[in-house]
C-alpha cells in the first residue's frame, strides 16, 4: 500500500469520525435547543397538513365531492384540530 | 485506488453497524445526541458509498483493466457512454449502485426529517442502515468490485452488445432508484409501528419519497419495455418475464399504497392496510433484487447464477416475519378511527382499486413463481406463458382503468343519487359516444379492447370535467381569468390534479396496449431477394441484401452487420426503404474458435427497422441465413490456423480484414433467402405517450407546495386558523 493510498484512507476515516462524533461533543444547551426545534417542527408540519386538509375539503365541496352537511362537519372538526395544534405551538413558547 | 475503494466499503459497513447501535440505544435511552450521531452515520454511509462508486466509475472510464470487474464488462474500445454505464451491467457494480442510491436517499430523508418524528426516526434510521450494512457486507465478502487481477489482460471483454442501448443503460438506475426510495417509507413504517405512533405523520413525512419511488420504478419498467420492443427482435414490449414481473410487483403494491394513504390522512382509516402495503412493497423490492441476482428463475434480464441467493433469502425472510409480527402485535393501535359511511363512496372506490391492484400483484406473483412451485410439488418445472397472465390481468386492468375514472367523480363519505347524476353524466356520455363510434368503426370484434377504449374515454371525460369544474370553482372564489385559474388550480392542488393526469396517462397507455395487442398483424416469412410479402395493409419487398464491417478508429473491427433493404408500400403508396440488420459480435472466448468463426459464435444483436406513428407502427426484423457462409468460414479458419505464428500481427490483422471483407461482399452478392419478422401494430406509440403523461402527472404530484415550509402562524387560535387560510386563499 503506497503513501497516497494510506493518506486517502486515513482522510476518509477522519472525515467519518468527525461527522459521527460531532453531536456527542455538543453541550446540553444545544441538545435542549434541538429537542425544542424538533417538537416545534413536528407541530408546524402538522399545522400545514391540517391547513392543506381544510383547503382540500373546500375544493371537494366546491366541486361536488362533499355534501353541504358533510363539509360543514368535516370543516368544523378540521378547524378544531388546527386550533389544538396552534395551542400546542403556543404552549411550546421559546426554548 | 482499488484499496481505497475497498477501505471505503469496510468503513461503510463499520459506520452502518455503529449507526444501527447508536440509533437504537439513543431511542431507548432518550439521548438526542446519540440519536443524532446515529443519523450522521447515515450521512457518513452516503459519503463512503459515493467515494467507492466514484472510484469504480473512474476505473471504468479509464479502462483500468487491473480491476477484474472492468476487464469482465468493458474494454478500451467500448464507447465512453457505455463505459460509464457498464458499471451496473456487472453484479458487483450494480450492487454498489444499489448501496449508493440507498444511502443517498436515506441521508436525504434523515436530513429533511431531522427535527420531525423524533420518536420514529431513530428506528427508521436503524432499518435504513441495516439495509445499507447488508449491501455493504455483500460487496465486501461476496461480490467485491475492487478485486484486482495479478496480470491484467491487454483488452477487456467489452459490454454485452445486447446492453448497448441507451434505454437499457438508464433502465437499471431507474429501477434501483425506485427500489431504494421505497425503502424510505418502509423504514418509517417500521419505526412508526415500533413506537406505536401510527397517525398519518410518518406518511406525510415520507409521501414524496413513496411518490418518487413509484415514479422512478415506473420509468424503469417502461424503459425495459421500450428496450424489449426496440432491441430484442421479437416485436413485443412485455413478455411476462420473471425479471420484468419482479419490478412490476412492488410498483403495483406501491400504487395501491399511494392511493390508500389518502384515506388514512383524510379519515384515519385503513391503518393496518397501509402499514401492510408498504411493508409488502419493501419486501417485494428486495424480492425483485433477489430474482435478478440469484439465477433461480430463467430470464434474459437476469445476472447469471450467483452465491447471493442465500443472504437475500435470509434478509427477505427476516423482513417478512418482522413485518407480520409488527402488524399483528400493533393491531389494537392500528384500529381505524372511522368506519365506511356507505358502500358507494370515494373511500369504497379507493378500497376496491386497492383490491384490484393487490389481485393483479398476486396473479403476477403466482405466474412468476409457478415454475418453482411446480418443481417443489411435482418435481418438474413448468412455466406459465403470456396467455395465462393475459387471462387474469386483462379484465383486472380493465376494471382498474374504469375505477380510475370513477374514483375522482364520487363523493367522500357517501354518494347520493343527485351527486352521481351531476358527476357521472358527462363522462358517461363521452364513454357511450366512444362506444358507438368504435363499434361503427368495427372495433366490436375485440370486446375486451373495445371495453378498454370505452373505459379510457370515460377516464378522459372524468379528468376534463374535473379540471373544468375545479377551474370554475376557483374562478368563483377568486375572479381570475380562465387561463390563470386553471394554472393556479393545478399549482395549488398538485397532488389532486397531478393524480388526475396520471389517471389520464394510464388510460392512454392501456388503450395503446389494448389496440396494439388486439389488432396486431404479424407474419414470419422467408424471402429471397426480389420476393415480397404482405402484412396488414403493407407490402414489403426484399430488394437487396446489405453487408458491411463496422469498425471504429480506436478499436478497429467491432462487428459484422448483415441485413436487408426492404421497399415498403402502404395500400399501394410507396413509403420508401427500411433496413433491418443483425450485428455479429466476435466471441471473446477464443478457445476452440477460428479467427473467422469467432465472429459468428459470439452475441448477435438485432437492429430492427421501425416506422413509428400515432396511428400505426411498422416493425421489421431480419435473421440472415449464415449457413451458406459456413464452408467459407471453415476454410478461412483453417487457413489462419495453418498460418498461426508465421505471420506478423500487423499482416495477420490485414489478412483477417481482407478475408472478412470478402465474406461480406460474398453475402451481399449471393445472399441466400433470409427469415423476416414483419409486424404492424396500431397505436403502440400511445403506450409511450401515455407513459410520458403519467410521468408528467407524477412530477406535478412530487413538486413541493409553494413556500409551505416558510409559512408561520403568529397568534390567535381559531381566528388565526381562519386568517391563515384566508391569507393563503387570497394569495392563491
Amino acid at each position: 500500500m503506497d503513501v497516497v493510498t494510506l493518506v486517502a484512507i486515513m482522510a476518509l476515516l477522519g472525515a467519518v469520525a468527525w461527522l459521527v462524533v460531532a453531536p456527542l461533543r455538543a453541550g446540553s444547551a444545544a441538545r435542549d435547543e434541538e429537542r425544542y426545534e424538533g417538537a416545534r417542527a413536528d407541530l408546524e408540519a402538522a399545522k400545514e397538513a391540517k391547513y392543506a386538509e381544510i383547503r382540500d375539503a373546500e375544493l371537494d365541496h366546491a366541486t361536488g365531492k362533499l355534501s353541504d352537511a358533510d363539509w360543514r362537519a368535516v370543516d368544523r372538526q378540521l378547524r378544531a384540530e388546527a386550533v389544538e395544534i396552534l395551542q400546542r405551538l403556543d404552549e411550546l413558547g421559546v426554548p | 485506488m482499488a484499496e481505497v475503494g475497498r477501505a471505503a466499503l469496510i468503513l461503510a459497513l463499520g459506520v452502518a453497524v455503529y449507526g444501527i447501535g447508536a440509533s437504537l440505544y439513543g431511542a431507548r435511552s432518550g439521548r438526542a445526541d446519540i440519536v443524532a450521531s446515529g443519523r450522521r452515520a447515515a450521512y457518513a454511509l452516503a459519503l463512503l458509498s459515493v467515494v467507492a462508486f466514484v472510484i469504480l466509475e473512474a476505473a471504468f472510464l479509464r479502462s483500468d483493466l487491473s480491476f477484474a470487474v472492468v476487464a469482465g464488462h468493458s474494454s478500451t474500445t467500448t464507447p465512453t457512454f457505455y463505459q460509464a454505464t457498464a458499471v451496473w451491467s456487472s453484479q458487483e457494480g450494480s450492487l454498489l449502485l444499489w448501496l449508493t442510491l440507498l444511502s443517498l436517499w436515506s441521508a436525504l430523508v434523515l436530513f429533511l426529517t431531522r427535527r420531525q418524528l423524533r420518536d420514529v426516526a431513530p428506528y427508521a434510521t436503524a432499518v435504513l442502515l441495516g439495509l445499507g450494512a447488508f449491501f455493504a457486507g455483500l460487496l465486501i465478502f461476496l461480490e467485491s468490485p475492487f478485486d484486482v487481477l495479478a496480470s491484467p489482460p491487454v483488452e477487456g471483454a467489452g459490454l454485452n452488445p445486447l446492453l448497448r442501448s441507451p434505454s437499457m443503460m438508464t433502465h437499471p438506475p431507474m429501477l434501483y432508484s425506485g427500489y431504494t426510495l421505497f425503502a424510505i417509507p418502509f423504514a418509517f413504517a417500521v419505526g412508526a409501528l415500533i413506537v406505536r405512533r401510527v397517525d398519518a405523520e410518518w406518511i406525510r413525512a415520507t409521501r414524496r419519497f413513496a411518490l418518487a419511488a413509484w415514479l422512478f420504478l415506473g420509468i424503469g419498467v417502461l424503459l425495459g419495455a421500450r428496450w424489449s420492443y426496440a432491441e430484442l427482435g421479437w416485436g413485443g414490449y412485455w413478455a411476462w418475464d420473471p425479471v420484468e414481473n419482479a419490478s412490476l410487483m412492488p410498483w403495483l403494491i406501491g400504487t395501491a399504497f399511494i392511493h390508500s394513504i389518502m384515506i388514512q390522512e383524510k379519515r384515519g382509516m385503513l391503518k393496518v392496510w397501509n402499514a401492510s402495503l408498504i411493508l409488502a412493497t419493501g419486501v417485494l423490492c428486495l424480492l425483485g433484487t433477489f430474482l435478478v441476482r440469484s439465477g433461480i428463475l430463467d430470464s434474459i434480464h437476469a445476472f447469471g447464477a450467483s452465491t447471493l441467493g442465500g443472504p437475500f433469502l435470509v434478509l427477505i425472510g427476516a423482513m417478512t416475519l418482522g413485518s407480520v409480527a409488527l402488524v399483528v402485535s400493533r393491531r389494537d393501535t392500528l384500529r381505524s378511527e372511522h368506519r365506511l359511511d356507505a358502500l358507494l363512496s370515494r373511500e369504497s372506490i379507493f378500497l376496491l382499486n386497492n383490491l384490484v391492484l393487490v389481485a393483479l400483484c398476486f396473479v403476477v406473483f403466482w405466474g412468476t413463481f409457478f415454475p418453482l412451485i411446480a418443481e417443489a410439488v411435482t418435481g418438474q418445472r413448468a412455466a406459465l406463458g403470456p396467455p395465462w397472465f393475459d387471462r387474469y390481468t386483462v379484465p383486472l386492468a380493465l376494471l382498474l382503468v374504469l375505477l380510475s375514472g370513477v374514483g375522482p367523480l364520487i363523493a367522500w363519505r357517501r354518494a347520493t343519487a343527485a351527486n352521481a347524476r351531476r358527476s357521472f353524466a358527462i363522462p358517461a356520455a363521452v364513454a357511450v359516444l366512444a362506444a358507438v363510434a368504435l363499434a361503427a368503426a368495427g372495433a366490436g370484434s375485440a370486446l375486451l379492447a373495445l371495453g378498454m377504449f370505452v373505459a379510457g374515454a370515460f377516464v378522459a371525460g372524468t379528468v376534463f370535467q374535473e379540471l373544468w369544474r375545479g377551474t370554475g370553482a376557483r374562478r368563483a372564489m377568486t375572479g381570475e381569468a380562465p387561463h390563470l385559474a386553471v394554472v393556479r388550480l393545478i399549482g395549488r392542488n398538485r397532488r389532486r390534479y397531478g393524480g388526475y393526469l396520471v389517471h389520464l396517462g394510464m388510460a392512454v397507455l392501456f388503450v395503446g396496449v389494448a389496440a396494439s395487442s388486439s389488432f396486431q398483424d404479424a407474419t414470419d416469412v422467408r424471402l429471397a431477394p426480389g420476393e415480397q410479402a404482405e402484412v396488414g395493409e403493407y407490402t414489403v419487398r426484399y430488394t437487396e441484401p446489405t453487408a458491411r464491417l463496422v469498425a471504429t478508429r480506436e478499436a478497429g473491427l467491432e462487428f459484422i452487420e448483415l441485413g436487408a433493404r426492404l421497399d415498403v408500400w402502404r395500400d399501394g403508396e410507396a413509403l420508401g426503404a427500411m433496413t433491418p440488420t443483425r450485428g455479429y459480435y466476435p466471441s471473446q472466448d477464443l478457445a476452440g474458435l477460428g479467427a473467422i468463426g469467432r465472429f459468428f459464435e459470439g452475441e448477435s444483436v438485432s437492429e430492427i427497422a421501425l416506422d413509428a406513428g400515432a396511428g400505426r407502427d411498422l416493425w421489421l426484423a431480419v435473421q440472415p441465413d449464415i449457413g451458406a457462409l459456413e464452408p467459407v468460414i471453415r476454410e478461412g479458419d483453417a487457413v489462419f490456423a495453418q498460418a498461426a505464428g508465421g505471420l506478423s500481427p500487423q499482416f495477420e490483422a490485414v489478412a483477417l480484414a481482407q478475408t472478412l471483407r470478402g465474406l461480406v461482399d460474398r453475402y451481399a452478392s449471393e445472399a441466400p433467402p433470409a427469415q423476416f419478422r414483419l409486424l404492424t401494430s396500431p397505436m403502440i406509440t400511445w403506450i409511450w405517450v401515455g407513459a410520458l403523461v403519467v410521468f408528467a402527472g407524477g412530477l406535478i404530484c412530487l413538486w413541493p407546495a409553494p413556500d409551505a415550509a416558510r409559512r408561520r402562524a403568529t397568534a390567535g387560535l381559531a381566528v388565526r386558523v381562519a386568517r391563515d387560510l384566508g391569507r393563503v386563499r387570497a394569495r392563491t
